[in-house]
């Protein structure tokens, strides 16, 4: 017996039961009640099927049709993508908001990709050609940083019988190619199941660095391409704004931000700005490359459970493609809200504060979706895909099960602390307490360009800020008159690598990115220095003067030190040479 | 859907604020629903879960004096609205909407459905026009604007009702000609309190450009869940349909929370920090997140929620859960009220996320951002240097940060402390913000650029 449709038994929240519905699959997408809105069957349990609705389930009851769609929840895929805002399950809300007004009303629904809109299809392929899924049969000119390559399909193959140039909406056949049970026609759009991870031919350690224009991460606590990191802190200490500063800055072409259950003006701004800022690569304003996924804190929960891998899904087509692709979650912790409402509602056994049982594993089976690879398609070219998820602990307590479970897959840590938050000092990622895995392969490919000398003045850079916090207690205790000269003298150092170097304003636009070159020199004034004034320290000269150097403020000034003006540097290092052997030689 | 209304005497349990009726049809979630007792009185429920013909339904007056036999429970067949109406400007109102003041019934022009639905992000306009409060740690450290959502944490027996009062009082921008609301919406307050922020309205005449919703500590804590939504709607009404600029002031939200608990802990649901249920956070941003600008609409709202934290903890989750929503927040800090001060604004911890973005030219003045960043870091290094002191002793300090701590005493003498109705330009905290940096050394205002130090340098 089959059910295609089914009637409300119960609803409780976002979670409504249903019965009648024999044959239908666990995340098999349904239509519920006379307002017909999306769910999706999350349990099956005999004939009671539990289902996870997206849209606010008021004026549903018992009684009331559930009908199936016999498909899972899934992203159209194709051009039209890049530059959209959608709502946690790919509801376009540029659409929306023309159509419905500014509030989001239930049942409303647009397609995905804008059927009005037109696009040139280029072909790559010629009628003949032995094509299997991943291949590339043509271009599409999608936005001015990206050309969108129409592939053929995960689980297809077979020989390219008619392909031509065409100009069309996304449904508009591009090729036709005889397959194994006959021919087929393609278009210019996919559809995938967002919690299905799409298939590549091989995955390969990360080796590049992503390098993201941020001192503090670039320097000491690198990402790669292909890579993961996670950003936990309490309230107020900066996720979002690092999350935005790599959708930014971060050298990816693709850049997926998932604003899961956080501010709705955070989204608005993100959608206000990037088209006014400039990738610092290319010149063409940010928004060409970026695609965003906007459910805020006041949407529908079981729509932001979907929204990550809604987000994800997209993310995987453009890595498939061959591009390297960013995607910024913020914040995971209200995904794993998400699910911890709903396993409530099913009456799951709870684990660690109310959490369900699988929390770990679904956290590790979204990173997991990262990975630095060769795609699918004869080509062999390779593509990336990297995630940044935010994590936003109670009370910044790193203890919390979200944390925890996602410390044990990613393999950066920027741990933002709201000490150094409270005294202002941005990014407040805590450069004791964070890491990166990624250290050694980005070193590896940094010092090739960079004198060898970028990981040496790294590590030296580290030190110094290591030695500067067990002297700290000690001032702490007896005060810094009783510190050793050079002693004091390190806390000088440490304290520029910290101001000077570390700090970094994202809203001052010569501050918001540096590229490593600029980082390098940065960081190598700052080590000048203190060789400089160590030497001067040895040979006499009284503390206290340099301490108070003029050029101080200079080197203060230096990472406002415009990008393409070496030369600056280099006169900075010589009059830090200068004044300190004057110095010298006045006493 | 049922369009009769149906009557039922099948009530079979009762527990907390909830009621259980059996042998339902035709019932859906979220349905509000007429209690009536044989004595005649009436109170108010929710439909909070249906399973097949059984309805679980939240008691917002409480349960209290209820029994199964003695209450017939009707359906509306709709959910929580509230009639409104520009004549609601001027009136109180209770938890329900309810007018409880002696004037006439409001004819509303139309029901809204309380709930909302959530704005579109496409939709919003971000928040850039300054708020002048008159208080200077607002205004030129924390600066307000337009549809943002600025929390005050405070605690028990703090003037926050004070602080909030006069924010409402003041508040305006540097425009002229644009219609104000102020919408005032306490939950649980006292009447003491209530009764100041009333008696604060009528003095200044502001009353008649305000709406106020009111359940008090005596009056059935599940209505306060029913409130802020109220209220809001009655915001939305006034900001988008009327065009007027609304500033929400909701005190107190730890009251609130207290309600949502006690729902939460007699369904026996899995609570998470603290007792509180898991959903706290998803909650309380639906009604954060009503505050905003709507792109192509006149009308903004403004919220100023009140929080007491329960041990001057900011770590507790209602602090906590608050400022992961709100953009920014007003650290309200009994020590500086024990020394006398009032605003006893802790200038360091508070902050204003939308601050950058409403302030400068064309906005306040050029010099602001410089200035409000001298005046924090001279006043953090200022206290740093006194906390050193209490461990290290005086003698410990070096000359200059003798002159820091001096600094951060007149500080919070001059610029964090004024008057309850000293009503400050952003001119004139500007200038005692000025004149306090006279007090260091020229060579030290590293944050102020020169050509600002050379334009706005006192003159002695
Ligand atoms: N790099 C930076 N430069 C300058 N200011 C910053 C920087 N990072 C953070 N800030 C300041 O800190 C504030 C809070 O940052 P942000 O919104 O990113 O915090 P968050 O950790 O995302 O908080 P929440 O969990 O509440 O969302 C910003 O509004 C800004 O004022
Ligand atoms: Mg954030």
């Amino acid at each position: 017996m089959n059910g295609n449709q089914g009637k409300v038994v119960k609803v409780s929240g976002p979670l409504v039961v249903a019965s009648g519905l024999t044959g239908a699959r666990m995340y098999e997408m349904v239509r519920v009640g006379e307002a017909n809105l999306f769910g999706e069957i999350v349990e099956i349990k005999g004939d009671d099927y539990s289902i996870q609705v997206y849209e606010e389930t008021e004026g549903i009851g018992p009684g009331q049709p559930v009908v199936r769609t016999g498909e899972p929840l899934s992203v159209e895929l194709g051009p039209g993508l890049i530059r959209s805002i959608y709502d946690g399950v790919q509801r376009p809300l540029d659409a929306l908001a023309k159509d419905f007004g500014d509030y989001i009303v239930r049942g409303a629904e647009r397609p995905a990709l804008d059927r009005s809109k037109k696009w040139d299809f280029k072909p790559v392929a010629k009628v003949g050609d032995r094509v299997s899924a991943g291949d590339v049969l043509g271009t599409v000119k999608e936005s001015s940083l990206v050309v969108h390559r129409i592939m053929v399909p995960p689980g297809k193959s077979g020989i390219v019988k008619r392909i031509n140039p065409v100009n069309g909406n996304v449904d508009t056949e591009i090729a036709v190619i005889d397959g194994a049970d006959g021919p087929f026609s393609v278009t210019m759009v996919q559809k995938w199941p967002v919690r299905e991870p799409r298939p590549v031919a091989r995955k390969l350690p990360p080796d590049k660095p992503m390098t993201t224009g941020q001192r503090v991460i670039d320097m000491f606590f690198p990402m790669t391409k292909g890579g993961t990191a996670c950003v936990p802190g309490p309230f107020g200490s900066g996720k979002t704004v690092v999350q935005h500063q790599l959708a930014k800055w971060a050298d990816a072409q693709i850049v997926v931000y998932v604003g899961c259950g956080e501010r709705g003006n955070e989204m608005t701004d993100v959608l206000l700005e990037f088209p006014h800022l400039k990738d610092p690569a290319s010149g063409e304003p940010l928004m060409e490359r970026t695609v965003l996924i906007a459910n805020t804190s006041n949407m529908p929960v079981a729509a932001r459970e979907a929204s990550v891998f809604t987000g994800i899904a997209l993310a995987e087509y453009f890595r498939d493609m061959g591009y390297s692709v960013a995607l910024m979650a913020d914040s995971t912790s209200r995904w794993a809200e998400a699910m911890r409402e709903i396993s409530g509602r099913l009456e799951e056994m709870p684990g660690e504060e109310g959490y369900p049982a699988y929390l770990g594993s679904r956290i590790a089976s979204f990173y997991e979706r990262s990975g630095n690879v060769i795609c699918l398609g004869s080509d062999g070219r390779g593509g990336a895909l990297s995630i940044v998820g935010a994590v936003s602990p109670p009370g910044g307590d790193l203890s919390e099960p979200v944390v925890q479970a996602t410390l044990r897959v990613v393999k950066v840590f920027w741990g933002l602390d709201d000490k150094l938050a409270f005294s202002r000092h941005f990014p407040a990622i805590n450069w004791l307490t964070s890491y990166s895995l990624y250290q050694e392969v980005v070193d590896h490919g940094v010092d090739l360009t960079l004198e060898g000398k970028w990981s040496v003045n790294r590590k030296r850079a580290m030190t110094i800020l290591q030695r500067e916090a067990e002297l700290e207690e000690l001032v702490r205790l007896v005060g810094i008159d009783s510190l050793a000269h050079d002693d004091r003298l390190l806390m000088q150092a440490a304290k520029m690598i910290r101001e000077d170097f570390l700090h970094q304003n994202a809203f001052d636009d010569r501050d918001t990115y540096t590229s490593l070159p600029k980082q390098y020199r940065l960081l190598n004034t700052i080590l000048f220095y203190y060789d400089e004034a160590r030497k001067a320290l040895r040979e006499g000269v009284p503390l206290d003067a340099l301490l108070k150097l003029d050029v101080l403020d200079d080197i203060a000034r230096a990472k406002l030190i415009p990008e393409d003006t070496p030369e600056q540097f280099a006169a900075l290092e010589k009059k830090i040479a200068d004044t300190t052997r004057a110095a010298a030689i006045m006493r | 859907m049922s369009s009769v209304i149906k009557e039922y005497r099948t009530v079979k349990q009762i527990a907390g604020p909830l009621m259980l009726v059996e042998g339902v049809e035709g019932i859906t979630y979220g349905e509000l629903t007429d209690i009536k007792l044989s004595d005649g009185s009436a109170r108010r429920g929710r439909v909070l879960e249906v399973t097949g013909d059984r309805a679980m339904v939240q008691v917002f007056e409480g349960t209290s004096g209820l029994s199964p036999q003695d209450v017939k429970v009707k359906f509306l067949g709709k959910g929580m609205e509230l009639g409104v109406s520009i004549d609601m400007l001027g009136r109180v109102f209770d938890g329900f909407g309810r007018h409880i003041d002696d004037g006439p019934s409001i004819i509303p022009e139309k029901y809204l459905n309380v709930n909302g639905n959530p704005m579109n992000p496409f939709s919003r306009d971000y928040p850039n026009e300054f708020i002048q409060t008159g208080i200077s740690t607002i205004d030129l450290l924390n600066t307000l604007v337009r549809g943002q959502k600025l929390p005050l944490f405070s605690g028990s027996g703090l003037p926050h009702s004070r602080i909030a009062a006069q924010i409402a009082r003041q508040a305006k921008v540097l425009k002229t000609g644009e219609r104000f609301a102020v919408i005032f919406a306490a939950m649980g307050i006292t009447f003491e309190e209530s009764e100041f922020f009333a008696a604060d309205f009528r003095r200044t005449g502001a009353i008649e450009r305000s709406v106020l919703f009111m359940n008090l500590a005596d009056d059935p804590p599940i209505e306060r869940i029913a409130l802020p939504r109220m209220a809001l709607t009655a915001a939305e009404y006034l900001a988008y349909e009327k065009d007027m600029h609304v500033l929400v002031i909701l005190i107190d939200l730890t009251n609130y929370c207290e309600a949502l608990r006690e729902i939460s802990a007699a369904r026996r649901e899995v609570p998470g920090r603290r007792g509180y249920p898991g959903y706290l956070y998803t909650d309380l941003s639906t009604i954060y997140e009503r505050a905003g600008r709507i792109k192509g609409k006149n009308g903004s709202i403004t919220q100023i929620p009140v929080l007491t934290m329960p041990e001057d903890d900011k770590t507790h989750p209602i602090p906590d859960l608050t400022g992961y929503i709100t953009e920014g927040q007003i650290m309200i800090h009994r020590g500086i009220h024990a020394q006398g001060i009032y605003p006893p604004v802790d200038v360091l911890p508070s902050l204003s996320r939308l601050k950058d973005k409403g302030i400068g030219v064309g906005k306040t003045r050029e010099d602001h951002a410089d200035i409000m960043n001298q005046l924090y870091s001279a006043y953090a290094r200022g206290k740093n240097a006194k906390e050193l002191a209490v461990v290290l002793g005086e003698s410990a300090l070096s000359e200059a940060d003798v002159l820091f701590v001096k600094f951060s005493d007149a500080f919070e003498d001059q610029f964090v402390r004024q008057g309850e109705n000293e009503n400050r330009s952003i001119e004139e905290s500007l200038r005692i913000g000025w004149d306090l940096l006279t007090m260091l050394p020229k060579s030290e205002l590293k944050r102020v650029r020169d050509a600002y130090i050379e334009k706005y340098y006192p003159k002695k």
